[in-house]
């Protein structure tokens, strides 16, 4: 094996307060990358959560809704009409919207209330942990999460409180369904739905269409949208995405957290930048030394590279330790950070590119020297 | 094969620019051989180190050409300047410039990794160096372990382990007591007529006069002519020690 590793390696360890403030710099940097990245993954995740759990082919849809949290109601009349689309197995009205739940105490609080159809499905809550989803259909009774509890008011099943001035009885608990806006998500039947909501009988929020298996989806697609007028169709991806879209980047809390994971980069790399500069500076004889000795500048180059590379690799462990530390940490909150193995590796190559681009100014500086120096006594 | 292994010819060397230019050599023709070992001599500013530079293929010269084992340097860029030091020449200098995070070993191995030699038999060679100049206990030793003199032994195994047809040396005595400087010179005495290598001296160090076979006097840029009979008398003292 080359030299040059060792004497990468030796230069770093030699100072060993400089490599810990290396360290503790990409540390820094990176544990911010990672964090923004994984609150915009999980951010992500969460805004297309219901979407992700709905057992539909294709969405119905108000013109210009942007999410699924989207107010805006369509007239059921399309049902029928979907309905009669060749290749259509079913066609579920989803009603949604905002409401007040008010807690025995007295206090208010706004909630979103999800309305599904007990007997087409495609819309259930999941990770139900006690009680029976079926008993929504069987008079006032709610589905909550359990993440919610304090501020809804209840303990668990038989829990009691008001809706739009409606008794309602807590009937099933979830585990894990968290809006990202905070205002929690009450499961009901459609028709109460309808009542908490102030929604018309003739009108649904969204239809849900459910296609026959070995059906073309964008043949059906097209059908659907000769139908539906000015309604939007999308696929379930595409309703994925627009919702993501809106809430990412057209609320501009994703240009945010990719503000933040910048800063991250340029926070590390500068750090990693001055502190391997620094470090060649005060090597620079050495440097000489094997350039007197005929060494190319290829061979100087992959020091200081191997050291960037050692930075990198040691920087981005401790990271990522800190990083599984925190996603333990937020898993249960209310936007848990998602670390995904794409991001790890993504995060991987993001610290050693850091740390090589953070090289070329030490690089620079080792293009100068002049070999002659090592004769000055 | 020639015995002329480096050769001057009516080199001329300035440094600086507009009013602090210096003619620092003023028309140098020298040649060095196998098997000899030739001191340079000459006072402060006299254009020692300029010269052992422009041998070295780290300066070009103004005018006048230098060939290294047949090769010019004329019109050399600094990698193929880098290229021939590293096929063809050793160097050893004054303030030995050993790697500090390196042992001894890994220090004269480093030589023969800056020509891609590397594996087990470099690390052989770096040993039989070590063992050559008499540090073969000391292998695993780093630099600020050893005392002057071992640091400078060091050195010389790692000029010539890569076996280069020309060992430079720059004062290589001056930082040493007198034992000390008389061990490192009869070693570089030793690679000159034991493995037939050109060994220059830059020195200011009386003492080491007696190891040479040559003695080069240079003032003012300029080599002064050397009174005849004067090396081998000079050499005298090496005979009888």
């Amino acid at each position: 094996m080359s030299l040059t590793f060792t004497l990468a390696s030796r230069n770093l360890f030699h100072d060993r307060l400089r490599f810990v403030a290396t360290l503790v710099g990409i540390m820094f940097s990176v544990v911010l990358v990672m964090v923004q990245m994984g609150l915009f993954l999980g951010f992500g995740h969460m805004v297309t959560m219901m979407i992700d759990h709905a057992s539909g082919d294709v969405w119905v849809v108000p013109k210009g809704a942007k999410s699924f949290e989207d107010p805006s109601l369509l007239d059921l009349k399309l049902r029928n009409r979907v309905a009669g689309v060749a290749g259509v197995a079913n066609v579920i009205p989803v009603v949604i919207g905002f409401s007040d739940w008010r807690l025995d105490s007295g206090e208010v609080t706004p909630v979103f209330i999800v309305g599904l159809d007990l007997h087409d499905g495609g819309l259930h809550p999941w990770n139900v942990v006690e009680g029976d989803v079926q008993a929504l259909g069987q008079g006032p009774n709610v589905a909550v999460d359990r993440s919610y509890f304090e501020r809804l008011g209840v303990d668990g099943v038989g829990g009691t409180a008001e809706i739009r001035g409606r008794r309602v009885k807590v009937v099933a608990i979830t585990d894990g369904i968290r809006s990202f806006t905070t205002t929690p998500y009450i499961f009901v039947d459609v028709k109460n739905a309808r009542t908490y909501t102030g929604t018309p009988p003739d009108r649904a929020s969204d239809l849900l269409v459910r296609l026959d298996p070995g059906t073309d989806r964008d043949k059906a697609i097209e059908a659907i949208k000769a139908q539906v007028g000015d309604a939007e169709v999308l696929s379930a991806s595409q309703f994925r995405k627009r919702s993501r879209d809106f809430w990412l980047f057209g609320t501009g809390a994703g240009a945010a957290l990719f503000a933040g994971a910048l800063l991250g980069v340029i926070v590390g790399t500068v750090i990693v930048a001055q502190t391997l500069y620094s470090s060649t500076k005060d090597h620079l004889s050495e440097f000489a030394t094997l350039r007197a000795m005929g060494s190319s500048n290829g061979y100087i180059y992959n020091v200081i590279i191997y050291q960037a590379l050692l930075n990198a690799v040691i920087g981005f462990a401790f990271a990522a330790a800190i990083g599984a530390v925190v996603v333990q940490m937020t898993a249960k909150s209310a936007l848990p950070i998602v670390i995904t193995p794409w991001l790890v590796a993504g995060l991987l190559a993001l610290t050693i590119l850091m740390c090589v681009i953070s090289a070329i100014g030490a690089i620079f500086r080792v293009v100068r020297i002049d070999p002659a120096t090592v004769f000055m006594a | 094969m020639s015995d002329c292994i480096i050769e001057a010819k009516s080199v001329t060397r300035k440094l600086g620019s507009g009013a602090r230019e210096v003619q620092a050599l003023r028309g140098i023709d020298l040649s060095l051989s196998r098997g000899e070992l030739t001191l340079l001599m000459g006072p402060s500013g006299s254009g020692k180190t300029t010269l052992l530079l422009v041998l070295g293929c780290m300066l070009t010269p103004t005018s006048g050409t230098v060939t290294v084992c047949g090769t010019s340097t004329t019109n050399l860029d600094k990698e193929a300047l880098a290229k021939l030091r590293r096929d063809h020449i050793g160097f050893v200098f004054q303030s030995y410039h050993l790697f500090p995070t390196l042992t001894a070993a890994q220090n004269v191995q480093l030589a023969l990794d800056i020509r891609g030699d590397h594996g087990g038999a470099a690390v052989k060679r770096s040993r039989e160096a070590l063992a050559m100049v008499g540090l073969g206990s000391k292998i695993r030793s780093l630099p600020n372990a050893l005392s002057g003199g071992e640091q400078q032994r060091v050195a010389i195994a790692r000029a010539i382990v890569a076996n280069p047809s020309v060992v430079l040396a720059d004062e290589p005595t001056a930082a040493l007591d007198g034992e000390n400087g008389r061990t490192i010179m009869r070693t570089l005495a030793d690679i000159a007529h034991q493995r037939e290598r050109a060994v220059l001296v830059v020195t200011h160090d009386p003492r080491v006069i007696p190891f040479a076979d040559r003695i080069i006097h240079i003032e003012d840029g300029l080599l002064v002519d050397q009174p005849a009979g004067e090396v081998e008398r000079l050499r005298l003292p090496k005979a009888a020690g």
